[in-house]
């Protein structure tokens, strides 16, 4: 039988060393027992190896193109990875990392403005309604998002962009280069960028509100007693205690924004090869929407650079999540919710 | 209290008035929905005027800003700054969880009001696609039933493969532990971030480039498992931690194995919360797209054999009318199948908050009657 021995605090040795350690249990194992932890076993080690044949067939697969374009798979905008043409990601990178950022800047607030809500302002009975429209709201398919992006805001944002890029036009990102005419707006980064923000706000917003929760009941109380109001209790109680949390959290939005698929592809239209700053105008692409599009017209050549983008993209949102789970796990509210 | 027991209650109760604890009040609504009602005519004013062709969305955000502003000042007439400021956070927060609930009741609203159209015709749930050509603009013709049995044959598929092996390996981070562990957990957690068009690619790479399958409804069903087990072994674990420990020990005292104990008590005791965990899962699983993309293989027809040949699913469909067809028609259909789509999922999200909620060993009607009746 299993005996997890939990070390308790060791009482100040007396005698001399070794003399007062914790005797050994000895616990005999029984033959069902035994097959039984080996099954339990086998599957934690049937994840790792998942995790390994993942990385192992893409990188295989995906060294032909490496080989092929060398550094240059970094430096070049352009992708005709097929007949010998150039290809890399340095179009298609920066351009899959802007529209996380847009996602990130209009998720972020937003998330962090309904977890407060939900943890600190809701009605007692409106709680839970609430938290089941977060849930909700993360169970919607990512192609119900595309449809109503594509076809519910993309014509109702169209205005908003125009305006943006007459009034703000002098900050670099709402800059306008293109003729102004609505129809130079369509797809572009900047809507792919909203819709997705709204695929990452139930993520923030639903980690953010367990950190929340967990802000210590003595220190709300004493901000109370110092006559703090609401505001004031949240402003130097649970924000302080939760930001790391709250970042820890917008870091895995921004993983998942960087794998979004289906509604980036939607949207983007027609595809580019040309990075730009300038968020309005239309046409734009992404690693993963250029996959997407492509992955089943391509001949072995073109499969081969479409999967190195995809291992680039693997590797980033691994390096975000660790990142961020590093965040959440260091973070005095990290500890109470890593369960 | 009616007007008679209001004149009576002074001589009745008096050093029992009951405090109030409430703290909304007549002064705090009317501001605001004076606020809100002031910042919609200023806005309706200056908005239609100046900037004629600015959209609707644009004009509710400036209403929105216009409104804080106005709330804002509105407070600072009858209250000092500290107050008004509580007040304008709190209404700010609120107007957040608005926003969250006005977003998903207009995309699955959205999704039913333009599908309605396509599923209001009998044959659209009982034909497949195969008489449906690009410019078929008779929605009498043909429907996604190819679709709708694809997407329930991939999503049992998965499960089946997905549901014992995300449990198994939460049952191994609860019950064994260590060092490993702990190493598995955090592969988990990366899994539940993996893009899900990367176990696509997987799967693409594995089965059906190196391995030499075909593309069909089973390769399909692995990619939707690759994405849904770290789903389901994350939530599990969460279910299977917070067991009781005294009734693990129970068990163990009367001389149980630990197999005996995982099966007699662990998993009875966990099972709600686990069965929330793989309803969501499988909500998750039946929406993805991006995988079942490159695994699948679109075709018209109808295919109830996930084993041979490409299987078309729900998402997989609405990806093909609205992304690659992209007629009309077709997208009138593609909603139609969104329509499908969001009903499946609601069904389950639905099922999912009606077993979940309850504590570990909390029992349902259902068992409790059933005690009872044992117990005469």
């Amino acid at each position: 039988m299993a005996v997890a021995l939990t070390s308790e605090p060791a009482p100040a040795p007396t005698g001399p060393p070794g003399d007062d350690s914790p005797r050994k249990i000895v616990s005999r194992v029984s033959a069902s027992d035994k097959a039984f932890r080996g099954v339990l076993r086998s599957a934690g080690i049937a994840v790792l190896v998942i995790n390994a044949l993942i990385l192992i067939f893409l990188i295989l697969r995906s060294l032909s193109a490496f080989h092929r374009a060398g550094f240059g798979f970094f430096t070049t905008q352009a992708f005709y990875p097929e007949l010998g043409g150039q290809f890399g990601i340095a179009a298609l990178l920066p351009d899959s990392a802007e529209i996380a950022v847009i996602a990130l800047a209009i998720a972020m607030p937003v998330g962090v403005a309904v977890a407060l809500y939900i943890s600190e302002y809701a009605p007692a009975g409106l709680r839970g309604p609430m938290i089941a429209v977060i849930d909700l709201m993360a169970a919607i398919p990512s192609i119900i998002y595309a449809l109503w992006g594509l076809f519910f805001l993309m014509p109702r944002i169209l205005g908003t962009d125009e305006w943006l890029a007459f009034h703000l036009g002098f900050i670099p990102f709402f800059h306008f280069t293109k003729p102004n005419f609505l129809s130079y707006f369509v797809g572009a980064p900047f809507i792919a960028g909203v819709v997705v923000s709204l695929m990452v706000i139930p993520i923030i917003t639903s980690l953010s509100r367990q950190v929340f929760s967990q802000a210590p009941q003595g220190e709300r109380e004493a901000a109370y007693a110092l006559g703090s109001t609401k505001w004031g209790m949240v402003r130097t109680v649970v924000l302080p205690f939760g930001r790391a949390g709250v970042i820890g959290a917008s870091m895995l939005g921004l993983g998942r924004a960087l794998g979004e698929t289906i509604a980036v592809t939607f949207i983007l239209t027609p595809p580019t090869f040309h990075f730009t700053i300038h968020v309005l105008e239309g046409g734009g692409n992404s690693i993963t929407a250029e996959i997407a599009n492509f992955i089943l017209q391509y001949d072995a050549k073109g499969q081969a650079a479409l999967l190195a983008c995809g291992l680039v993209l693997f590797a980033s949102t691994l390096i975000v999540n660790s990142l961020a789970s590093l965040v959440i796990n260091r973070s005095r509210s990290g500890a109470a919710t890593a369960d | 209290m009616t007007a008679q027991q209001a004149q009576i209650a002074p001589d009745l109760t008096v050093d029992e008035v009951r405090v109030r604890t409430r703290t909304g009040s007549a002064e705090g609504s009317a501001t605001f929905i004076g606020a809100a009602a002031a910042a919609l005519g200023l806005v309706w004013l200056v908005y239609q005027r100046v900037l004629p062709f600015s959209g609707v969305l644009g004009f509710w955000v400036c209403w929105y800003v216009m409104f804080l502003a106005v709330y804002y000042l509105m407070a600072r007439m009858q209250w000092d700054g500290l107050e008004a400021r509580n007040r304008l956070a709190s209404v700010a927060f609120a107007t957040g969880g608005v926003l969250a609930l006005l977003i998903v009741i207009d995309q699955v609203g959205y999704t039913l009001f333009k599908g309605e159209g396509a599923v209001r015709h009998v044959n659209f749930w009982i034909k497949s696609a195969s008489l449906v050509g690009p410019q078929t603009t008779s929605m009498k013709i043909g429907g996604v039933f190819h679709a709708i049995v694809g997407s329930l044959e991939q999503l049992g598929l998965a499960t089946a493969i997905a549901v014992p092996l995300g449990v198994t390996a939460a049952l191994y981070l609860v019950e064994i532990g260590g060092g490993f562990a702990q190493v598995v957990r955090t592969i988990v957690e990366a899994m539940t971030a993996l893009p899900d068009m990367v176990a696509g690619l997987f799967i693409y790479v594995t089965l059906i480039l190196s391995l030499g399958l075909g593309k069909s409804g089973f390769c399909a069903a692995v990619a939707i498992a690759v994405t849904m087990m770290p789903i389901v072994a994350r939530a599990s674990e969460v279910v299977l931690r917070i067991v009781p420990g005294t009734l693990k020990e129970a068990a163990y005292a009367v001389g149980g194995t630990q197999w005996r104990t995982v099966r007699d008590v662990i998993l009875p005791t966990a099972r709600s919360g686990l069965a929330t965990a793989i309803v969501l899962a499988m909500a998750r699983g039946i929406g993805e797209t991006a995988p079942v993309l490159l695994t699948a293989g679109y075709t018209k027809e109808l295919n109830l054999d996930p084993f041979h040949g490409p299987q078309t699913s729900l998402p997989l469909f609405i990806y093909y009318a609205v992304h690659v067809l992209a007629t009309p028609p077709y997208v009138e259909r593609g909603f139609g199948a969104g329509f499908a789509l969001v009903v499946v999922v609601l069904i389950l999200f639905t099922i999912a908050r009606r077993i979940g909620g309850r504590a570990p060993g909390e029992l349902s009607k259902r068992q409790r009657r059933k005690l009872s009746r044992e117990a005469s």
